[in-house]
């Protein structure tokens, strides 16, 4: 048993730590921080970021280099995402697509469909949004109603002509206001089983017959959107993984979301390192009523090491060649419930502070991160839902 | 990095399963709980030839040379088995106090305790001045004492013990009344301080560890029921309500596991941080040990209340223990000590 980093790894680290030292942007180089990722204009500069980190090959370190990464493994891909957040490098405008789709890509695509989506998704020249919940399916996702129809094309143009066309609604697309193609799940045979009946497809959202409804999230701000499609034409080529084969690609997706690549550890142990200096703060202030909440900062520190210590093992498992089953739930019941724990203790130590905003009318980085915190027992599957995985998969209890 | 045991270290524990399906029952308990002693002396020989009480004595006095991090997982195992006998006391305890004894009474103490120990011919058991009373003390050969700072090795003619009985009918707690004398000091000081420290260190550590084998047996044996129970025409198992508290309770198991593991490794390996991680692991072992419990229970319903069903056994052990060594509360606020001692 070893916790260690190699050498090696640990130079990785410092030419990380270098590298965002130099380039993240900051007040004090005048260069950030970078407005919000969810105004049009936010949203532009953190695709330029995006880029930023491409040209310097730090934007998917992970992937092979071909597709624009450094074919670096997993554990330097935990040591990157550490010194991200450390850095308090800016909200990856790109995570549906490089985190969600990328995984399944690599897994189910063609060679043609590889050489196409990634390194334009790797730069951030395309970012994805993801569209699978529609207005009556949200935790019953295999209860989606929008369709794909095959239409051949011209008589003898063969499948290359085949086209698919695409009508229906898909909501709380995340970042879907601004985003450049969307990857959704469409029923593309009504009369097949519920899970059988469904495709994966990919489709850029200037394609003429989409709409994008905004829709304003808890800070005001737009967030995510719904999207319409009305009589949309998407080649062939854009389907991913087999027609018919949708249920089975998603669940790869959803396994990424909920396992080990949405959201790293250094996420909540940044975050927890910061909530134990703002204790430190407001116990000079005034020790007493900062103490009341000692135990929950204590329990939120915990948490998040445990969940830190967890990826670890995992990741072991993996590069043992193990997987990563339906433990995913539990880890994905684990990250949000830190998550949450981390920010309303925050907010409990900010007392009646914690309501104000900041000048700029926005809510302030604690408050900002206890409003997004919230979602995450309901994005990603909801908690309610991954319960009931842990209980049927992992305990093998009996399905209602 | 890799954070996983090794094939001899799961080999290791795999033999312990082995041998306590067959010699540990939940009726093998009941027995133990019966019995004067709380626990049994030929399952102690059994434990001791497979060489569990002595894998922390070094080679030199016939143990096996091995560190914290193979004892983890038979702890762990222990707490799973529900096994009666005072393991942690002795083998990640006793045995490193001793082995790290300082001076000329450190080599005394080593050369007349250490092999017997192996041998399985001698148990330890650890008593602070904090404590109401010295778990595993009737039956021990050798008690190391603690009063006024100074750590003291004991033989168990020199004590006079009054027994003082537990819920947790194996661990037989006593009263032990002795005199502290040159003869069986072992650490004063700031040596002793330090010594003491780690010693609950190892506490936190070990015990963390038992309860993480308590709380996966409570949830198996919840989760079993939930399967095998039925009302209004189905299995309870398929209710969502038990199916989320079920849930919860893994959750909380699976997430301190690790932490107790990462625990015996800095113990092991003298990390600066070794404190700090024993207490994390120890608020989290505990506090999914009770919730394990209580979950258990409730799954169960009346019959989980009865002295007939085995669960008692192990939700005695998680209460009892989860509060071994410092609760969960405790070790929090060690944490965040330790946490605003160093400066950012
Ligand atoms: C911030 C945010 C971003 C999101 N981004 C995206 C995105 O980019 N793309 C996308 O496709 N979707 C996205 N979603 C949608 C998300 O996937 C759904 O909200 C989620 O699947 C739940 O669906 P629902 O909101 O319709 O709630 P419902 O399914 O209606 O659930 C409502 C409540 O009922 C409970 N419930 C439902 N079924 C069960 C059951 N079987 N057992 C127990 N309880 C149950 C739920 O747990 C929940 O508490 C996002 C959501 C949020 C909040």
């Amino acid at each position: 048993m070893d916790l260690r980093f190699t050498s090696e790894q640990e130079r990785f680290r410092a030419e990380v730590r270098d590298w965002l030292e130099a380039h993240v942007p900051s007040a004090s180089r005048g260069t950030g921080p970078l407005p919000s990722l969810d105004t049009a204009e936010g949203f532009e500069a953190h695709r330029a970021w995006e880029r930023v980190m491409y040209d310097a090959r730090w934007s998917v370190v992970s992937w092979p280099e071909e597709f624009g990464g450094r074919g670096a493994g997993l554990l330097e891909w935990i040591i990157f995402e550490e010194e991200y957040y450390r850095a308090r490098a800016p909200t990856r405008v790109g995570q549906n697509g490089i985190f969600l789709l990328a995984p399944t890509v690599f897994e189910f695509g063609t060679p043609e469909q590889k050489a196409r989506y990634l390194p334009a998704m790797a730069s951030g020249e395309e970012i994805w949004c993801q569209g699978w919940s529609e207005p009556d399916a949200g935790s019953d996702l295999a209860a989606i109603r929008s369709r794909a129809t095959l239409t051949t094309g011209a008589p003898g143009a063969g499948t290359e002509g085949d086209r698919w066309v695409l009508n229906g609604q898909k909501t709380w697309c995340s970042r879907g206001a601004f985003a450049d193609w969307i990857f959704g799940l469409f029923r593309s045979d009504p009369d097949a089983e519920r899970h059988r009946g469904l495709t994966y497809f990919l489709v850029p959202m200037d394609s003429p017959g989409v709409t994008v409804r905004p829709i304003a999230q808890l800070d005001g701000e737009t967030g995510f959107a719904e999207v319409f499609f009305e009589d949309v034409e998407v080649p062939a080529g854009q389907v991913l993984g087999g027609v018919g084969e949708g249920w089975k690609v998603a669940m790869a997706t959803a396994g990424s979301e909920r396992g080990l690549s949405l959201r790293s550890p250094a996420r909540y142990t940044e975050a927890a390192a910061r909530l134990v200096e703002l204790y430190r703060r407001q116990a000079e202030a005034d020790p007493g009523r900062a103490g009341r909440h000692a135990d929950d900062v204590a329990r939120a520190v915990i948490d998040a090491e445990a969940y830190r210590l967890q990826t670890y093992w995992t990741v072991t498992r993996v590069l043992d060649g193990g997987g990563v089953g339906p433990e995913a739930s539990m880890n994905k019941l684990f990250w949000s419930e830190t998550d949450l724990a981390i920010q309303s203790t925050a907010l409990a130590l900010l007392g009646e502070e914690a309501e104000m905003l900041g000048d700029d009318s926005r809510p302030p980085p604690w408050l900002d991160g206890f409003l997004f915190a919230l979602a995450g027992p309901i994005y990603a599957g909801t908690n309610e839902i991954q319960r009931n995985v842990v209980a049927e998969r992992v305990l093998g209890l009996p399905r209602a | 990095m890799h954070f996983a045991f090794d094939e001899d270290q799961l080999e290791f524990r795999a033999q312990l399963r082995a041998l306590a399906e067959k010699q540990c029952t939940p009726a093998d308990i009941r027995e133990a709980w019966a019995s004067p002693l709380g626990w049994s002396r030929p399952r102690w020989a059994a434990l001791a030839e497979m060489g569990v009480v002595g894998i922390t004595v070094s080679e030199e006095f016939g143990g096996m040379g091995l560190g914290l991090v193979d004892a983890v997982l038979l702890l762990e195992e222990a707490g799973r088995a529900g096994l009666p006998e005072p393991l942690v006391e002795t083998i990640a305890l006793g045995v490193p106090v001793l082995a790290d004894a300082p001076g000329q009474q450190g080599s005394v103490l080593r050369s007349r305790w250490l092999s017997a120990v192996a041998d399985g011919g001698v148990r330890i058991a650890v008593g602070m001045s904090s404590m109401p009373a010295v778990p595993g003390a009737e039956g021990a050969e050798l008690l190391l004492l603690e009063r006024d700072g100074e750590l003291h090795a004991v033989p168990a003619a020199a004590v006079a013990l009054t027994p003082r009985p537990a819920l947790d009918g194996s661990r037989r707690l006593a009263q032990v009344d002795w005199e502290p004398s040159p003869s069986t000091l072992v650490v004063s000081g700031f040596e002793a301080e330090e010594v003491l420290a780690a010693l609950g260190d190892r506490a936190a550590m070990g015990v963390g560890a038992v309860l993480v084998g308590v709380a996966d047996r409570l949830v198996a044996m919840a989760a079993q029921y939930a399967k095998d129970r039925s009302q209004f025409g189905k299995p309870i198992g398929s209710f969502q309500a038990v199916k989320h508290h079920l849930a919860d309770a893994l959750v909380r198991v699976e997430f301190a596991r690790p932490m107790v593991y990462r625990a015996a490794l800095s113990l092991s390996e003298g990390d600066r941080d070794a404190s700090l991680h024993a207490s994390m692991a120890k608020a989290m072992a505990s506090d999914a040990a009770t919730l394990a419990a209580r979950t258990a229970l409730q799954v169960h319903g009346a019959i989980g209340y009865t002295w007939e069903h085995d669960l008692h056994l192990w939700m005695k052990r998680a209460w009892a223990l989860a509060a071994a060594w410092g609760d969960a509360a405790t070790h929090r606020a060690r944490v965040l000590e330790i946490l605003l001692a160093k400066r950012p």
